[in-house]
């Protein structure tokens, strides 16, 4: 039976759990682009990684003497472990996925005082422990839509069917222009570039379906990616023989995940929407400085870990102008009374 | 000097007042060059020979220098000692003196030696001061090796490695390893460095509330003697 009430209505706010799953959800285009392109072993990951997270929560929650239950269900450690995940490489050794949501929940969470508390993106630090670490490990891709030959193990795996990420061949292109790069198809084959393409394409489709569902707001996406956009348009204009295009930089390594998925991180990240922006913005800008004249094959990582580290002071100057008297403030607000 | 004072002195340098530990002094060279056994040991040694020397001097012109121009007098002695320091490295172990680099003309730097001068030496006489500079330096050097050994376990599976550059050929076997065919390059790298210090630090703060609740548990029990017998005869 349809009942109908006049206003005003009381809204019912959402709770994380309903954002998580979410989330969850919208990673499903980005998961099987994946899954399509390199094989079943990022669904491999994806168990791993979730399983880890689950135990290591409840884990550290015992120890703390927190509840348990209410916070597992919640979905937030495994929407982490899943974010860390789509971001290895399929054919990375099963210890990769588990030691790094460890790390992820553990210490980059739990340490600091569980959900809510981190002051960096769990998933993000946890690649960039894991990058820092094993970067060979963390640098082998399968050759895309030739995983059956590959096979799951990682050991198994051959030279032949491993393949640098479009990024990482960019860089290493060493004297070569961008023209001759292109016609090379042994540095970086047409398949590769699909592939991220295709992922790509997945990442994007579950953005917009957030943006619609408005679980994440545009201001960090949009800025972030405009940014990047900008910078990498400028210097492509300016010489496009040594310098990518910006359909590159958007379609190449984990620009859109993060655009919709990490930087829009409602903890880590800035809290005002324009304080978003300037986030978003920050991330753009050092994506594409860090993959232009940086030394890791990608980017995204080390730029959402230092943007976070910027994001208290972003804060202190986006505050949003509060009328009448001042509510109590909590967290990095109380950074009122300073000088 | 009494035998308490020097074990006051000693409790307070090793444990309860550690420069690295509790004062978090002297950080940079600390989570800097503790990727090894050898180096750590190489650096805390310099930094406890420099605490020690400083200490003392710092000491004997305690009633001649004014204090308005005190803490230039107290950086002078401290540069001419890690000088000192230096060229004795330079000159009897030059391979950890080029991995130690300028970590070493750092030590000038270490605000454990220029704040045990000012808070301790320049108030006491030459022999507690002296006792200070050990018990301090000391605590500093074992940090430092605790870091260093747990660093260079989990980072390239291996112990004492390079022990040689210190103490000569005869110290080549004293390798141990412990992990074969191990890498954990974050471990060697700075982050390691502050995740271990961090997890030292919360150890010791852990092993000082077990002993606080000792203390209390046992003080409570030498009070709660009498009540209970009252009880018991109710």
């Amino acid at each position: 039976m349809l009942s109908l009430f006049a206003a005003p209505h009381s809204h019912v706010p959402r709770r994380m759990p309903q954002v998580m799953r979410q989330v969850m959800f919208a990673m499903l285009p980005g998961i099987i682009g994946l899954t399509i392109a390199f094989g079943p072993g990022i669904l491999v990951n994806l168990l791993l990684s979730m399983v880890t997270a689950l135990l290591t929560e409840a884990w550290i929650l015992r120890l703390r003497h927190r509840p348990v239950g209410k916070t597992l269900t919640d979905g937030s450690a495994v929407v982490t472990g899943m974010l860390l995940a789509v971001a290895l490489p399929a054919i990375a050794p099963w210890w990769i996925p588990v030691l790094g949501t460890f790390f992820a929940v553990a210490v980059t969470k739990q340490l600091f005082g569980g959900l809510g508390q981190n002051p960096f993106n769990p998933a993000m630090a946890a690649y960039a422990f894991l990058l820092i670490s094993f970067p060979l490990e963390m640098s082998l891709w399968p050759q895309p839509f030739e995983w059956h030959i590959a096979g799951f193990s990682w050991y198994e795996t051959a030279d032949a069917v491993t393949g640098a990420t479009p990024l990482d061949a960019f860089r290493h292109k060493g004297m070569l222009t961008a023209e001759e790069f292109w016609q090379q198809p042994q540095l970086l084959s047409p398949d590769m570039v699909l592939a991220w393409e295709w992922v790509a394409l997945g990442w994007a489709l579950g953005g917009v379906w957030l943006l619609w569902q408005r679980v994440i707001h545009w201001q960090a996406p949009v800025g972030m990616l405009s940014a990047l956009s900008l910078l990498a348009a400028f210097f492509y204009g300016v010489d496009p023989s040594h310098y990518a295009s910006p359909w590159f930089h958007w379609v190449s390594g984990a620009t859109l995940l993060s655009a919709f998925f990490i930087v829009t991180d409602p903890v880590s990240g800035a809290t005002s929407r324009l304080g978003q922006c300037f986030f978003g913005i920050g991330v753009g800008i050092l994506v594409y400085v860090i993959r232009t004249w940086g030394n890791y094959p990608d980017a995204v990582a080390f730029a959402v870990l230092l943007m976070n580290f910027a994001a208290p002071t972003i804060d202190y100057y986006t505050r949003p102008r509060v009328h009448g008297h001042r509510k109590a403030q909590r967290g990095l607000k109380q950074k009122d009374s300073a000088p | 000097m009494s035998q308490t004072s020097v074990r006051e002195l000693a409790i307070n340098g090793l444990w309860h007042n550690n420069p690295a530990l509790v004062q978090l002094l002297g950080l940079c060279p600390l989570l800097a060059v503790t990727g090894s056994v050898v180096n750590a040991l190489g650096l805390g040694l310099a930094t406890l020979s420099v605490l020690v020397g400083a200490n003392v001097a710092v000491s004997l012109i305690r009633h001649h220098v004014p204090t308005s121009v005190r803490l230039p007098a107290f950086v002078m002695i401290i540069a001419s000692f890690v000088t000192c320091a230096e060229l004795l490295m330079q000159a009897y172990t030059y391979s950890l003196y080029q991995i130690l680099g300028i970590f070493i003309p750092l030590i000038v730097t270490n605000c454990a030696i220029l704040g045990r001068a000012d808070a301790f030496a320049s108030r006491q006489p030459v022999s507690a001061a002296a006792v200070d500079g050990i018990m301090m330096g000391l605590g500093f050097l074992a940090v430092l090796l605790v870091l260093g050994a747990i660093r260079e376990v989990l980072g390239q599976g291996t112990l004492f490695s390079g022990m040689a550059l210190l103490f000569g050929e005869y110290a080549k076997h004293w390798q141990i390893n412990v992990f074969a065919d191990w890498h954990l390059l974050i471990m060697i790298l700075p982050p390691g460095a502050f995740f271990t210090m961090s997890v030292l630090i919360a150890l010791k703060n852990i092993i000082d509330q077990q002993l606080k609740k000792r203390q209390a548990a046992v003080s409570n029990t030498v009070h709660a003697q009498p009540s209970r017998r009252v009880r018991v005869t109710d």
